[in-house]
């Protein structure tokens, strides 16, 4: 059986791994290698290194980091951040990337993840998804697309509904969805099962979690109340508050297969 | 020596690296004259089938790939591409191992791709396969594609994902991962090393 993705994200600014409360007030976390080592070690299944000043800013970073991260761990792992054109997704892949994720490029021209499918196979193409929860329209909440969320002083809506676009990312070539529930990121309260189930049961391609986990149960509700391939987190994981060994034995003991 | 052939893949770095830490030197060549000589072959690959042979088959290594008989190794669409056919554009495949390829059914509400960490189910009953030395059963290794060799009598380990499908093949000297063992932690890394320590002049 396919087990169930823990998936530890590090969100990367000048090279350092920061963490912020609802995308804001960011704050230093540690050193690239030194944690992705200490995960693979302790047996996360997947990472994540979003580079959140990328998009926002215009500009594609140093990423001389992800050839490092590739050398040294033996897992897979996906770099987001300001992908904008074949020529970049193609660097951090053949720097050992097994994925790229793109998010407000994306928005911006819906076709480049045509083109990065087209180049490397629909398995490497990860659409990111920052959506946010924006009232109720007929008794039904409504979700929307979220764009330049690295920055806040440029965050803006992109006006699309989140379940047309996952469905719309996945007709044009998108191997995996990470969907971002913003109002829950980082307020540890757990991840937004209704959405989350709404956008699970639109695609038919993975989605990942994002946003809200805050102790082990949230992890547990998520796989035993969604059909949600893998759970992300970062700043449980990196506080130690949730150490990854521990989290794994309590969903095996649930009845929720994963990887231990 | 090693030969990664370069078959223009997006997991060619990993392959390499993952030789690296264990303190291989793989040479990445798509020169014939170099992978026939070669001590032992890997065919890594990403991508789609149809692609992959159109580049095989304009570099000259079709051939090439079917007359090796050291110790060969397929890895993901790789190991795909050892067998007789893709349903994939209906693609010709190189013909080393008896099968089809298809695509997984995502019609039953299988998540597609087969994505993720997955069981390896050993097969047979002659005892296992060297490259499973030291590998336990119903070990986990990470999977990523869309389409799947069936299970038949040169399925070395099966994994079952809305049903079984070859995980690890070998025919003779050529062998197949569909899963990454580059990217499957200590247990590919394994996985790695017991290909390594095939004897170079292992022939079916």
């Amino acid at each position: 059986m396919l087990t169930k993705r823990i998936i530890a994200c590090l969100d990367v600014r000048d090279g350092r791994v920061v963490k912020g409360v609802q995308f804001r007030n960011h704050r230093d976390m540690g050193d690239i290698l030194e944690l992705a080592q200490r995960y693979a070690d302790e047996g996360v299944d997947e990472l994540v290194f979003y580079d959140i000043t990328a998009s926002s800013d215009g500009r594609v970073v140093d990423k001389s980091w992800v050839n490092n991260v590739a050398r040294r761990i033996n897992i897979p792992f996906c770099v987001a951040g300001g992908i904008r054109t074949i020529a970049d997704a193609r660097a951090i892949l053949n720097d050992g990337a097994d994925k790229i994720s793109v998010n407000s490029p994306a928005l911006e021209r819906p076709d480049f993840i045509t083109e990065l499918a087209e180049a490397f196979g629909t398995q490497c193409v990860v659409v990111g998804i920052d959506s946010r929860v924006e009232g109720q329209d007929d008794g039904r909440m409504k979700y929307v697309v979220y764009q330049y969320t690295g920055d806040e002083t440029k965050t803006i809506s992109s006006t699309r509904d989140t379940v047309s676009w996952a469905r719309e990312a996945q007709r044009l070539g998108a191997g995996e969805i990470v969907l971002n529930c913003m109002n829950n990121d980082g307020v540890k309260r757990g991840y937004d099962l209704a959405q989350l189930a709404l956008v699970r049961e639109a695609v038919s391609i993975p989605v990942i979690a994002s946003g809200g986990a805050g102790d082990y149960g949230h992890f547990a509700d998520l796989f035993e109340k969604t059909g949600i391939d893998g759970g992300l987190a970062a700043s449980v994981f990196h506080s130690g508050q949730i150490p990854i060994p521990s989290l794994k034995a309590f969903l095996s003991e649930r009845g929720i297969e994963v990887r231990v | 020596m090693i030969a990664i052939i370069d078959s223009g893949g997006a997991n060619i770095a990993s392959v390499r690296f993952a030789l690296e830490r264990l303190g291989v030197d793989a040479e990445l060549t798509a020169d014939p004259a170099v992978i026939s000589a070669a001590e032992r072959v890997i065919l890594p690959g990403v991508g789609a089938a149809p692609v992959a042979m159109a580049r095989l088959d304009e570099a000259g290594l079709v051939d090439c790939i079917r007359s090796l008989t050291r110790p060969v190794l397929g890895i993901c669409l790789g190991m795909q591409l050892l067998f007789e056919r893709s349903e994939e554009g209906n693609t010709p495949l190189l013909g080393l191992i008896d099968g089809t390829c298809a695509a997984l059914d995502a019609s039953g509400g299988l998540t597609v791709p087969h994505m993720g960490w997955n069981r390896l189910i050993p097969q047979g009953t002659a005892g296992a396969h060297p490259l499973l030395t030291g590998v336990v059963p119903g070990a986990h290794v990470y999977f990523v594609h869309g389409y799947a060799a069936p299970v038949s009598e040169n399925t070395v380990a099966a994994c079952d994902y809305g049903g079984p499908f070859t995980a690890l093949v070998a025919r003779g000297n050529f062998m197949g991962a569909q899963f990454h063992p580059e990217r499957s932690g200590p247990v590919g890394a394994t996985i790695l090393q017991n290909f390594i320590n095939l004897p170079a002049g292992r022939e079916g």
